[in-house]
């Protein structure tokens, strides 16, 4: 193993809303190979800094590397490029698309920013094969003909996991994957996480402090847009500010 | 869109690969019912029909596939008329190469308006659309090749490739069938190209196809090039069939028309925006008795399209034989 085996970098990282600091001076290390938890109360810039991470928005300050390049100019659909996926908050399907074509446009990636509107569509179906195995890896493979938009909230989840890994990104960034699920959908999702993780890196806001104890390796808790406190579950449970932190958004 | 409730909608809208075999049929039958239809209808008729037709399928490429609602498209339907029109009367060039210049000129046309208008997104995007479009359409009322008011009339059709003499309805019909179909398959081979693929995508969520690395603006300014070409083919052929590039052509009223037409066929449909370019073509035609009255027809249309059968009438098919049309 290299010496720094930092896969994602970010230095001094801050973003300002109109004189608001949403995000203050943060500093994230994110071991290669490990489950990486943001966690924090609302409004602590979890989000926010996701948005940073993949470019969707453009930090007022700071830099950001991953596997040591300096990736803070680039765009977001460039950082999907060199191995960055994320998920969102709300579920991102391809409503009127079927299950199977949904992973399908993450799998024909590999052809490049492809314009030839004049190809049939029939050089799709060599990705059929790779498409089918990532549903059954997420368990919905019997609804592979099925439009993304008619599947209940857990299996859409699965689906946009199962899009997100068939890109094989390097590093994966879910928001919130377990937000307004049942017990029963939580539990499976967090072993799905689990199973696509392996030989990844995954970093990941959460709020279900049960997912994120069972899961992460390392915690960094956020507050009011810095970061507060960070290691294993155990420290991070310990900590007094981090009790404090959560607290006192509870009652406030 | 209450999706959840109306599942055979979804699949209606849904261009799946497995489910092309009803495609080839329609197609089949339409082909067949344009190589007959001069036995019955007017020619000339048919051919303002196949003009818009092309028209509304190269607006609906856009607005069905990609999710952008253009409200400038008059400018490269217009902007073609007067290109052929010029190409064809002042420079003397044949039919072929007049339209063909009409359809690059709208290329440019639509890369220089895509650029600028893709930027922005939803309404923003049809208010710059119908802002520029109407900047075009003030320059062509200013500009000396264009004759103002008048336009450019008496376009000699010529002969095709120097051969085929086109002052013959019947003759310039069968041109013009051809060229329709060859922009409407161009359209539907698009439709259902990988490329095609990924502008659904993009119309269904946008943020999510970038963070699968997807460099959206490009695949965007594409379509929107290609659609801004066709219409430029379809307007085009127009100038040439009836010999006259005029104002109307690129008018606002032109943009609101095709986007009528595309509604009441239905839009993101493969065969609706030819369906709702004949219904409009055909109520301006009878109706054409009514003066003024023609406009308010057609806005009694478009509320009913809203309020009853929002898919159009292509649309509304396509649910209840549970396919996408």
């Amino acid at each position: 193993m290299a010496v720094d085996d930092a896969i994602l970098e970010t230095e001094g990282l801050s973003k300002e809303f109109r004189g608001f600091l949403a995000v203050k001076n943060v500093h994230l290390r994110i071991r290669r190979g490990t489950i990486h938890a943001l966690i924090g109360p609302n409004g602590a810039g979890k989000t926010t800094c996701f948005n940073l991470l993949t470019k969707f928005l453009q930090p007022t300050a700071g830099r950001i590397r991953f596997e040591g390049r300096d990736i803070t100019a680039l765009r977001p659909a460039q950082v999907a490029k060199l191995g960055i996926v994320r998920s969102f908050q709300i579920s991102a399907v391809f409503g009127h698309l079927t299950a199977l074509e949904n992973v399908r446009v993450a799998l024909q990636r590999e052809r490049g920013e492809s314009f030839d509107f004049w190809r049939s569509h029939s050089v799709l179906r060599a990705y059929d094969g790779r498409a089918r195995e990532l549903l059954a890896a997420v368990g919905i493979e019997a609804m592979a003909e099925v439009p993304a938009a008619e599947l209940a909230y857990g299996q859409k989840r699965a689906l946009e996991l199962a899009t997100t890994i068939a890109l094989e990104p390097a590093l994966m960034l879910l928001d919130e994957p377990t937000a307004g699920m049942g017990r029963e959908d939580v539990g499976r999702i967090a072993a799905l996480i689990k199973q696509v993780a392996k030989g990844r890196t995954v970093l990941m806001v959460e709020h279900n402090l049960a997912v994120v104890a069972d899961l992460s390796d390392t915690i960094t808790v956020l507050a009011r847009g810095e970061v507060l406190a960070e290691g294993d579950y155990a420290q991070i449970s310990a900590d007094p500010r981090v009790r404090e932190a959560y607290l006192g958004s509870e009652e406030g | 869109m209450a999706v959840r409730s109306e599942p055979a909608a979804i699949r209606a809208a849904t261009g799946t690969g497995n489910g092309l075999r009803h495609h080839q049929l329609g197609m089949a039958l339409l082909a067949a019912a344009l190589v007959f239809a001069p036995l019955v209808l007017y020619p000339v008729f048919l051919m303002k029909v196949l003009c818009f037709a092309l028209f509304a399928c190269a607006f609906n490429l856009l607005v069905g596939y990609v999710g952008l609602l253009s409200f400038g498209h008059a400018a490269f339907f217009g902007t073609a008329a007067y290109a052929a029109g010029h190409a064809a009367k002042v420079w003397g060039l044949p039919p072929e190469l007049a339209v063909l210049f009409a359809t690059a000129c709208s290329a440019v046309l639509g890369l220089a308006f895509g650029w600028l208008a893709i930027r922005r997104q939803g309404i923003y995007f049809a208010m710059i659309t119908l802002a520029l479009a109407q900047m075009l359409y003030f320059f062509y009322l200013q500009a000396p090749f264009t004759g103002g008011e008048d336009g450019i009339q008496a376009i000699p059709r010529g002969r095709l490739f120097g051969l085929i003499d086109l002052a013959n309805d019947l003759v310039m019909y069968w041109v013009v069938l051809a060229v329709f179909f060859a922009g409407f398959l161009l359209i539907y081979r698009t439709i259902h190209s990988p490329f095609g693929q990924v502008l659904k995508a993009i119309r269904e969520n946008e943020p999510r196809a970038v963070s699968l690395g997807y460099d959206t603006d490009r695949y965007k300014l594409v379509a929107f090039t290609l659609s801004a070409a066709l219409s430029g083919l379809a307007g085009g052929t127009k100038a040439i069939v009836f010999r006259l590039a005029s104002l109307t052509d690129v008018h606002w009223t032109m943009s609101g028309e095709v986007v009528l037409m595309a509604l009441v066929g239905g839009l993101g449909t493969v065969f609706g925006p030819i369906v709702g370019a004949a219904v409009v073509v055909s109520l301006q035609n009878y109706l054409a008795g009514l003066g003024h009255w023609v406009t308010i027809v057609q806005g009694l249309i478009f509320v009913a399209c809203v309020l009853a059968f929002r898919r159009g009438i292509v649309g509304e098919l396509a649910r209840l034989v549970g396919k996408p049309l």
